[in-house]
C-alpha cells in the first residue's frame, strides 16, 4: 500500500480528481469503485513486468479521495482472505 | 441560520441558492397573479345580479384558457430545468469532503492529502453554552474554504439519511451502498446549518450538520493539512 503522506502536494496548489467524463452523474459509486479495482490491476501488471508501480498512484490517490474509508476496508479485507467479487 | 417565525428562504450563500431564491419568487409572482384574477373571478361571479343561460360554443374563450395556462407552465418549468442542470454541474472542484451518514451523526473525511476523519454529534442540551444553538449545534463542525468548488461525497452506513444546508441549496440523500456527489461554492464565511432530512429513525431530528465557512488562507494552516 503506497504512502499518502508521501504525495501531499506544494502548498496553495491544490489536487483532487478532476471531473471524469465516464462518470457524469451524481451516482459515483461506480467512479470508486473503478478507481480501485484499477489502482490493484495497475500494481498486479507493472508488478509482473517488474516495472515501478509509481503511476499506479493516481489511482490510488483518487479513490482514496472517493471512497468512503469503510468501503477501502472492507474491500481490503476481502482481498486479503480472497473473497473480493472484482476481477483485478 | 433560520430565525424564529421566518418566512420564505434563508440567505443565500451559494450561486445555485440565489438562483433558487429568484426562481422562487418568480414562481410566487405568476401564483399570486392567478389567485387574484380567481379570487376577482369569483366575486364578480357571486355578486352580479345577471343570469346566463344563453352562452356555448364559446371557441375563442376555450382556446384561450386552454393555451394560456400552457404559456404560463412553460414559463415556470424553463427557469426549473435550467436551475436543476445548474445544480448538475461538476466546476473542476479543489477539495473533495466525504459525508457519511449514521444512527444518529454523522461522520466527515478529508482524505485528499492526509487522513483526517472525524466524528459530528449534536451538542446534547445539558452541555450547551450561553448562545449555543439547541437542537442544531455540533460537537465538531464541518470546516470548509470560501470561494472555492467543494465536492461532497455523501454515503451511509446504515439508513437512508439526508446532508441537508438551505442556505447554500444543498440536499442530497445519503443511500447505503451508493456514492452521491454534490457540488458547491460558498460565496461568503460563517457558520451555516442543517439537518438530517430524510428519516431516518429515533434520533433523526438530532444529528443536525454545521458548515463553518472560512477564508482559503486561513483553512490552509488548519488541521486538514497538518494533521
Amino acid at each position: 500500500m503506497l504512502d499518502v503522506e508521501a504525495q501531499e502536494p506544494p502548498k496553495g496548489k491544490w489536487s483532487t480528481p478532476p471531473f471524469d467524463p465516464r462518470f457524469p452523474n451524481q451516482n459515483q459509486t461506480r467512479n470508486c469503485y473503478q478507481n480501485f479495482l484499477d489502482y490493484h490491476r495497475c500494481l498486479k501488471t507493472r508488478t509482473r513486468r517488474g516495472k515501478s508501480t509509481q503511476p499506479c498512484e493516481y489511482y490510488f490517490r483518487v479513490y482514496h479521495s472517493l471512497c468512503p474509508s469503510s468501503w477501502v476496508e472492507s474491500w481490503n479485507e476481502q482481498i486479503k482472505n480472497g473473497t473480493f467479487a472484482g476481477k483485478i | 441560520m433560520a430565525h424564529a417565525a421566518q418566512v420564505g428562504l434563508q440567505d443565500a450563500t451559494s450561486p445555485i441558492m440565489e438562483e433558487l431564491v429568484i426562481f422562487h419568487d418568480h414562481a410566487l409572482m405568476i401564483i399570486f397573479l392567478i389567485c387574484f384574477l380567481v379570487l376577482y373571478a369569483l366575486f364578480l361571479t357571486l355578486t352580479t345580479k345577471l343570469t346566463n343561460t344563453s352562452i356555448s360554443d364559446a371557441q375563442e374563450m376555450e382556446t384561450i384558457w386552454t393555451i394560456l395556462p400552457a404559456i404560463i407552465l412553460i414559463l415556470i418549468a424553463l427557469p426549473s430545468l435550467r436551475i436543476l442542470y445548474l445544480t448538475d454541474e461538476i466546476n473542476d472542484p479543489s477539495f473533495t469532503i466525504k459525508s457519511i451518514g449514521h444512527q444518529w451523526y454523522w461522520t466527515y473525511e478529508y482524505t485528499d492529502y492526509g487522513g483526517l476523519i472525524f466524528n459530528s454529534y449534536m451538542l446534547p442540551p445539558l452541555f450547551l453554552e450561553p448562545g449555543d444553538l439547541r437542537l442544531l449545534d455540533v460537537d465538531n463542525r464541518v470546516v470548509l474554504p470560501v470561494e472555492a468548488p467543494v465536492r461532497m461525497m455523501i454515503t451511509s452506513q446504515d439508513v437512508l439519511h439526508s446532508w441537508t444546508v438551505p442556505s447554500l441549496g444543498l440536499k442530497t440523500d445519503a443511500i447505503p451502498g451508493r456514492l452521491n456527489q454534490t457540488t458547491f461554492t460558498a460565496t461568503r464565511p460563517g457558520v451555516y446549518y442543517g439537518q438530517c432530512s430524510e428519516i431516518c429513525g429515533a434520533n433523526h431530528s438530532f444529528m443536525p450538520i454545521v458548515l463553518e465557512l472560512i477564508p482559503l488562507k486561513i483553512f490552509e494552516m488548519g488541521p486538514v493539512f497538518t494533521l
